[in-house]
């Protein structure tokens, strides 16, 4: 269902011109209200004025992760603290978390596309929407709730973990929507088989799943495992949260972002260079309506690709690639770039395997190391030692033919590696305590 | 004539083995016979016991995977050639054995050696052709 008719399938050049102009607007806006983006500018030999069409866009200094962190806290609001009705920030694991604020327009916006994004999920009113992302600090949890509520779904604010209580709330209040990230997706599946629950067969149609990089084959997994119809979503705090973008459930095949707020590009992460539609790089997202906290050319680290073709739904929005990974979770082992999201793609293409894998990174006599910890279930198990050792050598086989990279597979007991509530950890990197 | 095993997968660490017969041992299981095949990162455990089916839930129940598998179980005389005529017989008969193990009787007067072969039906036919006598399943786990 398409929500919101006449802007998702505005004409191209309708996008476009609107673009411009809310362009210029923004770029006037924070060259006069944000310290940081006026020197910028200034450092750069750039005015606003000069900002005209969208092709003047790459003329602009790109926005860092790092400079969220150089203003903490409120350093590149754009608007005084009495307009921001609210406050959520990053996890930040490292150091100091980044901050985001929300005109109460801000906030109507993000509800209006997380709405666009459930019914390109194929969700609707009467739907009664199971939201398990985190709720809190953590913009997925509110984010969905608010999208849901302008749907006019009904939504429930399960939050993330509790898994008995997932469970029973799925059988006894016949959720048909499943907000989670794809890693409890399955984590909720494989415990709904341990209490003899035929999940399968429950009202549960449509998972929307987001918030960490995950593989076609998992997808194929979940859609085969839970009996619904698995969709990604995307989304990152510092552009708005979950719903910039999300694939529809016709095509299934690349994330439509919604361009009437945000402007895509891609770049080379290592040079800056803008490249043509198609190519793969790192994806750069400048907010055109955003009050709070407005960014431009922000480097979102997720590498991707825009797709050209038209879509078969209707939506004129571009489209994204499923996300390969973001370049921070990129592993560069003995030079060769490695996105855990491969190695989940080499594993699942094994008969039997299962998506329970952790990648250890380490350093011996000044060579990197990779560890690929797989578990053993009842499928690849087998009495005879050589049938376990040929699952390991195929699994090192794939992984050097695919990535380029050698590894040693260590098959560990069931469980071994933790089952994640939130975001699954798939890589631990030991190089630096080394 | 076949004997059913359970094969359970050991990582290498610490209290692992002492896990799975605590386990057991806790919920009424008997271990009849075990043999221990191990690798620098892993073992495999395969075991005859007494209640096969509630060895296998209770191991599974207890994170362990757990298979079942088929496998003989011959009576050999315990004596000088005993398990050559045996083993001469197989080979004789191009059965290829996967691994054995033995363990014996009670009143020692013979071994048992349980036999995990590629192709279980074509080794107990040719067994029973060759007149070496084999124990089923109860006779095993009931010993």
């Amino acid at each position: 269902m398409i929500w919101n008719d006449e802007f998702e399938t505005l004409p191209r050049e309708a996008i476009e011109s609107l673009q411009a102009k809310r362009l210029r607007q923004v770029v006037e806006r924070v060259n006069a209200t944000v310290p940081f983006y006026r020197e910028s500018f200034e450092k750069a030999g750039i005015s606003p004025f000069q900002i005209n069409t969208l092709d003047d866009l790459k003329r602009l200094p790109f926005t860092l992760k790092q400079d969220m962190r150089d203003n903490y806290p409120y350093g590149l609001f754009s608007v005084p603290l009495e307009q921001i009705v609210r406050i959520h920030a990053s996890s930040g694991t490292t150091g100091k978390p980044t901050v985001v604020g929300y005109t109460r327009r801000d906030i109507e916006m993000w509800a209006e596309l997380m709405a666009r994004c459930f019914g390109a999920a194929g969700v609707h009113q009467g739907d009664i929407i199971q939201n398990a992302y985190g709720y809190g600090l953590f913009t997925g949890g509110l984010g969905a709730h608010y999208g849901a509520e302008r749907l006019g779904a009904s939504v429930i604010p399960m939050s993330g973990g509790q898994t008995k209580k997932q469970l029973m709330l799925l059988q006894d209040f016949g959720s048909t929507v499943l907000t989670c990230t794809p890693s409890y997706c399955l984590f909720l599946a494989e415990a709904a088989r341990e209490e003899g629950i035929d999940i399968v067969n429950l009202p549960l149609r449509v998972g929307i799943h987001g918030a960490e990089p995950w593989s076609e084959q998992m997808r194929g997994e979940i859609e085969e495992k839970l009996g619904i119809k698995a969709i990604d979503i995307y989304g990152l705090s510092e552009i708005l949260g979950p719903g910039v973008g999300i694939e529809c459930i016709e095509a299934q095949h690349g994330l439509h972002l919604w361009e009437d707020h945000f402007i895509p590009e891609i770049i080379n992460p290592d040079t800056g260079e803008v490249l043509p539609h198609g190519e793969k790089g790192e994806l750069v997202i400048t907010t055109i309506t955003k009050e709070g906290i407005p960014l431009i050319r922000y480097r979102t680290r997720d590498i991707t690709r825009i797709i050209p073709e038209p879509c078969i739904c209707g939506r004129t929005h571009v489209r994204l690639e499923r996300m390969s990974g973001r370049s921070d979770d990129m592993m560069i082992i003995r030079g060769v770039n490695v996105f855990p999201s491969q190695i989940e793609s080499v594993l699942f293409k094994i008969e039997g395997v299962e998506p329970h894998y952790q990648l250890v990174v380490n350093r011996e006599d000044n060579l990197d190391t990779l560890e690929v910890q797989v578990e053993v279930n009842e499928v690849t198990f087998s009495d005879e030692i050589k049938e376990l050792q040929s699952l390991s050598r195929r699994i090192q086989k794939d992984i050097k033919e695919i990535l380029g990279v050698s590894c040693q597979v260590k098959l560990v007991e069931p469980k071994t590696i933790a089952r994640s509530e939130g975001k699954a950890k798939r890589v631990i990197d030991l190089r630096d305590q080394a | 004539m076949k004997v059913q095993q359970i094969s359970i997968f050991i990582e290498n660490k610490a209290g692992r083995l002492a896990e799975v017969t605590r386990v057991l041992g806790e919920s009424g299981v008997n271990i009849r016979a075990l043999s221990l095949a191990d690798t620098s990162d892993f073992g495999i455990l395969r075991l005859i016991v007494d209640k096969i089916d509630a060895a296998q839930e209770i191991l599974k129940s207890g994170g362990f995977t757990v298979n079942k598998t088929d496998v003989v179980a011959v009576e050999v005389p315990d004596r000088p050639l005993g398990l050559y005529s045996i083993l001469e017989t197989l080979d004789r008969g191009r059965i290829n054995v996967e691994y054995m193990y033995a363990f014996a009787e009670h009143d020692g007067a013979n071994a048992v050696i349980i036999f995990r072969f590629d192709d279980p039906d074509a080794a107990v036919d040719l067994l029973r052709k060759t007149g070496i006598h084999m124990l089923d399943g109860e006779a095993v786990y009931n010993m």
